[in-house]
């Protein structure tokens, strides 16, 4: 029961990062119905950013941990938000009214070119950072001396993801941006027509998944203490597929299928194999879909005849 | 009786979640016969053409075929494309529905596929080529070409069916419908979106259709001018209920007929109207 | 947000102008590159990090963006607004496809001559090889993507069950290659079905995500299921092919000695290549034959319109599926050479890289065009080999090429499709016209 509470604990802090990716997919998705293979990678340079940062200041001789962290989450987000925006205005936008193929093939090339970028700027060396928030708290601890850990990196990220969560519905839902990014979702021709800036909300959204991107490259940086040019990869296919396991298009369909991939994951790896985690991942992914075609919170696809 | 009869709608039943499409229709279509289903836009005309065709489950009620043999097949538990393989109905749709990036003869050529299939052995045989395939084929490319004389498409014959003018695709569809040769044709507003000439020839077709090859229609459709010209028998739906049936003429004097499109939409209701006086 | 970039503004006109967007653009690439190029990390001999500054690379990559954005946007100017789309005027199109007629002959002669004109350079028979291997697999693709529209993210799958399929039943039971051949195409099909089945009802997307997630888990358990493929370390020693039994060595049973010529091994050089031309050429056949035939028909219709092909009475399952097994079936032949050619299999052969490599070359040699498919594996994987010497730049080469191919022409380098059946004069179609397929 211990391990068990242990391993729950352990899934919804991977789960978080994997939504905090997720969203970005199934943002830019929703509003000009592309995968964005790209996105992946977008959260690599967020962790990139991110320990570069963190070098510069501690170098600097900065040691207030709250200052660090802020500075460090402002400046990633920043950047990453501005690869975000550059990756749309130079590969997408020249192909949105283009067919569908050819944005998702621009896509996979941008991709390539941002993992190799990394691995050419920075070197192919996994990098590691001494842990930077430690301690944390035992929740509980039973007679033959297993421990239920908490550490405060954990609380930090699924606080983080709490609060971006929050800030992100309000936007989506509250705000002008909102109101047009949900206008260009249902009909790009009818809300230009009504005045909505096509163009800026497509990069706006764009800007905003990199930067949770970024956030989420921060958290895995934290949490697991090292970044590598190839991280985007894995973690972009199971965000990925959380976004679509959750129903591609639905933003508490993201968290949900985050949420659920680092679930399974940890599940698997805790009972199971470690190996074949991924393998348990991709496989509940093929199940779901088959009995249910558009995800776990996807509208079903009404057939017009 | 039902040597008479190609169609049997039974209390057919179609719901949406809570939505009432259609309800407790039952009506018949006669064999070798022209039965148009008319009513105001949102009456569940296309919905009941969708059950018919296997596209919608319904959620209640029996749809029976009975072929020339007697052979009578319940349409309502077979799957959209085995209705069209086994019980033999063809279709259209409202949005046209052509393979645009395919030729006018190929699109025909598709139509005939179960037959070629059976042909060419299920691939295996055409792949080595066996002349029983290409004779089959070469038929089945005479049967496109006489359809495409009879739509007067056949100078179009390898052209994109995209690049055809709009009621061009409409006659064409008809034609693909045709080539599958069914025992049941049902078109969904096949004069939508044409003029006067082009509607008077697509009548002509249907009346072609019925008299030289026996084959039964049933129609959806707005233009009353076609509708009252080639016709044999009316059904009525509103709100999802059949409120009249009949010939033309009853229909057309039926005072709730003229209440429902009055209700509806004045240009319609007028159109009854002017058809009948 | 509201900069100006290269990508928006009307055509700046006057040097002002062109200035304003070079130094917008230049700023951009400042902010971009500041941290991830200015700044190098590096772990440790200790795991520490340090980290040193290399501020002149970082001036010459934004001088670079600045010039770049100007060129650019003079040549933008220069050629008119719309840019890629005038760069192939329609009279320069239809000439193409005219040329396309006599193209495919030619190349096939050339082809066939290749190992007699470069016999001495084995470089160029390898290479000739490896682009014969991605047109096939390119071929094979072609079937599902660019008929069907079905949209396959996981082909390399079946090229990895066929190279494995030899490998394993060649070094464990010694079979021939020319019995496992085509169990390699039959098993690879069978895999294809196994896929199908689940990936029926999904559409678009969900479609890509899950035959991306196929190759995934194939390339997992081949990694991990180390009993029966040695995980990581692949399978080595897999058996050279026989010409029907003759082996291709230096022995007195090798062909060499039979025919009383010297042996020398570009011998199975050029046998490799003729291997795998009859390969790739037998795939164009049955393609060719295949759209000729109503299930090519109903593929293609299925790529127009699957309301429409349901309305007719064609099974739409069974058609789908076909397509995918017979796609996978070429896969898994492509596979089973691929093995015998190397010798030495291992997962790292079977990445996401390959799938995204075939199906850039399917998409790029424009959908369902078999001449266009054959020129793009040339181009790309020819391009791709003049970049050897850069071995660390490669994928980044690659990877913008991809992105500025799809620019320049989405629809790819054959923009028309051929009919099947005519009855005066086949025309071909406009790309504009044909879909896409909804997979």
């Amino acid at each position: 029961m211990d391990y068990f509470a242990q391993q729950l604990i352990n899934g919804l802090v991977l789960g978080s990062i994997y939504g905090l990716i997720a969203i970005g997919y199934t943002m830019v998705y929703g509003i000009v119905g592309m995968i964005n293979f790209a996105h992946g990678d977008i959260f690599m340079i967020g962790g990139f950013i991110a320990l570069i940062t963190f070098l510069i200041l501690i170098s600097l001789g900065l040691t207030a941990v709250p200052v660090i962290l802020l500075v460090v989450l402002l400046v990633s987000m920043a950047i990453t938000a501005l690869y975000g925006w550059t990756i749309e205005r130079i590969a997408y936008r020249p192909l949105r009214h283009s067919f569908r193929l050819a944005p998702m093939l621009s896509a996979i090339g941008m991709s390539f070119v941002l993992t190799n970028y990394s691995q050419v700027a920075q070197g192919a060396r996994v990098k590691p950072i001494p842990p930077f928030i430690t301690g944390g708290y035992t929740l509980h601890e039973s007679q033959d001396g297993f421990v239920i850990q908490l550490s405060n990196i954990q609380i930090m990220v699924v606080i983080t993801t709490i609060v971006l969560l929050a800030i992100f519905t309000w936007l989506v839902s509250r705000t002008r941006l909102g109101r047009d990014m949900r206008a260009c979702e249902q009909d790009q021709t009818m809300a230009a027509l009504l005045g909505v800036d096509v163009d800026r909300t497509i990069s706006m959204t764009f800007v905003i998944g990199a930067a949770l991107a970024a956030v989420a490259g921060l958290m895995y940086l934290l949490y697991y203490g090292l970044v590598d040019f190839f991280m985007g990869f894995v973690a972009g296919i199971k965000a990925f597929t959380a976004a679509v396991l959750g129903g591609i298009g639905s933003l508490p369909g993201a968290m949900l299928g985050g949420l659920a991939i680092g679930l399974i994951e940890t599940f698997w790896s805790a009972y199971f194999s470690v190996e074949y985690k991924d393998v348990a991942a991709f496989s509940i992914l093929i199940v779901v879909l088959i009995f249910m075609p558009t995800g776990l919170l996807g509208r079903p696809e009404v057939e017009k005849v | 009786m039902s040597g008479e009869r190609i169609l049997d709608v039974d209390q057919l039943t179609m719901r949406f979640g809570g939505i009432v499409a259609v309800q407790d229709l039952s009506f018949a279509a006669e064999r070798r016969k022209i039965t148009a289903l008319i009513g105001p836009n949102g009456a569940g005309k296309t919905t009941v053409f969708n059950c018919i065709t296997g596209f919608y489950k319904p959620t209640g009620g029996a749809i029976r075929l009975t072929h020339d043999d007697g052979r009578e097949i319940a349409l309502e538990r077979l799957n959209d494309f085995r209705i069209a393989k086994q019980a033999k109905v063809a279709r259209t749709f409202q949005n046209i529905r052509l393979f645009p990036g395919m030729t006018v003869l190929e699109n025909l050529m598709v139509a005939q596929h179960n037959m070629l299939m059976r042909a060419s052995g299920f691939t295996l045989l055409g792949l080595v080529g066996v002349p029983a395939y290409r004779d089959a084929e070469k038929r089945a490319i005479d049967l496109a070409t006489d359809w495409l004389k009879r739509v007067s498409l056949l100078d179009r014959a390898d052209d994109a069916a995209g690049n055809l003018a709009y009621g061009d695709q409409r006659r064409l569809e008809i034609a693909r419908a045709m080539c599958t040769e069914p025992a049941l044709l049902c078109l969904d507003e096949p004069a939508a979106g044409l003029n006067a000439r082009e509607s008077a020839a697509l009548s002509e077709l249907l009346l072609s259709i019925r008299n030289e090859l026996g084959t039964s229609i049933l129609l959806i459709e707005h233009d009353m001018s076609v509708v009252m010209e080639i016709s044999d028998h009316i059904v009525v739906m509103d709100h999802g209920v059949k409120i009249a049936q009949g010939t033309p003429r009853e229909v057309r004097d039926d005072p709730k007929v003229i209440a429902a499109y009055l209700g509806a939409d004045e240009e319609e209701a007028m159109a009854v109207m002017e058809s009948g006086s | 947000m509201t900069a100006p970039s290269t990508h928006t503004t009307k055509p700046a006109t006057g040097i002002p102008a062109l200035l304003k967007t070079g130094f917008i653009n230049a700023v951009i690439a400042l902010v971009l590159f500041s941290l991830m190029v200015g700044i190098r990390t590096e772990a440790g001999s200790e795991g520490q990090l340090t980290y040193w500054t290399r501020f002149g690379e970082l001036a010459s990559l934004v001088a670079a963006v600045f010039g770049g954005s100007i060129v650019i946007e003079l040549l933008r100017q220069w050629i008119g607004p719309t840019g890629a789309e005038k760069l192939v005027p329609p009279a320069v199109q239809s000439g193409m496809s005219f040329v396309g007629r006599y193209l495919a002959p030619a190349l096939l002669i050339f082809t066939l001559l290749v190992p007699v004109i470069f016999y001495n350079q084995r470089y160029i028979l390898d290479l000739a090889i490896l682009v014969l291997t991605y047109v096939m697999l390119g071929w094979g693709l072609n079937v599902v993507v660019g008929l069907a529209g079905l949209l396959d993210l996981g082909y390399v799958a079946f090229y990895a069950v066929g190279a494995y399929s030899y490998a394993l039943l060649a070094t464990n039971f010694g079979w021939s290659f020319w019995i496992c051949l085509p169990l390699a195409g039959i098993l690879a099909a069978f895999w294809g079905v196994l896929l199908g089945f689940p990936v029926l009802r999904l559409r678009g997307d969900y479609l890509a995500i899950v035959t991306l997630a196929f190759g995934e888990i194939i390339r997992l358990v081949l990694i991990n299921w180390q009993t029966l493929t040695g995980g990581p370390n692949g399978v080595s020693g897999i058996p050279r092919p026989t010409l029907f039994g003759i082996p291709l060595n230096n022995s007195d049973e090798g062909l060499a000695a039979k025919l009383g010529i010297e042996y020398s091994p570009t011998h199975r050089i050029v046998f490799l290549f003729y291997l795998i031309l009859a390969l790739a050429l037998l795939t164009n056949w049955v393609t060719i034959r295949l759209r000729r035939l109503p299930i090519g028909r109903a593929w293609e219709a299925l790529r127009e319109d699957e309301v429409a092909c349901r309305a007719l009475g064609i099974n739409t399952t069974t058609t789908k599926l076909t397509a995918f097994a017979t796609g996978a079936m070429f896969g898994g032949f492509a596979g089973a050479f691929f093995a015998t050619r190397q010798g030495f299999i291992s997962p790292e052969s079977f990445t996401f890289q390959e799938s995204a490599l075939v199906l850039a070359i399917v998409v790029l040699g424009g959908m369902g065009s078999q001449l266009g498919v054959a020129l793009a594996a040339l181009s790309m994987i020819g391009g791709f080999e003049l970049f050897r010497g850069l071995e660390t730049y490669r994928m980044l080469v690659f990877g913008w090429a991809m992105v500025l191919i799809m620019i320049w022409r989405p629809r790819g380098l054959v923009g028309h499709r051929a009919p099947t059946v005519y009855l005066k004069k086949a025309q071909a179609i406009s790309s504009d016209l044909v879909k896409e397929g909804h997979g």
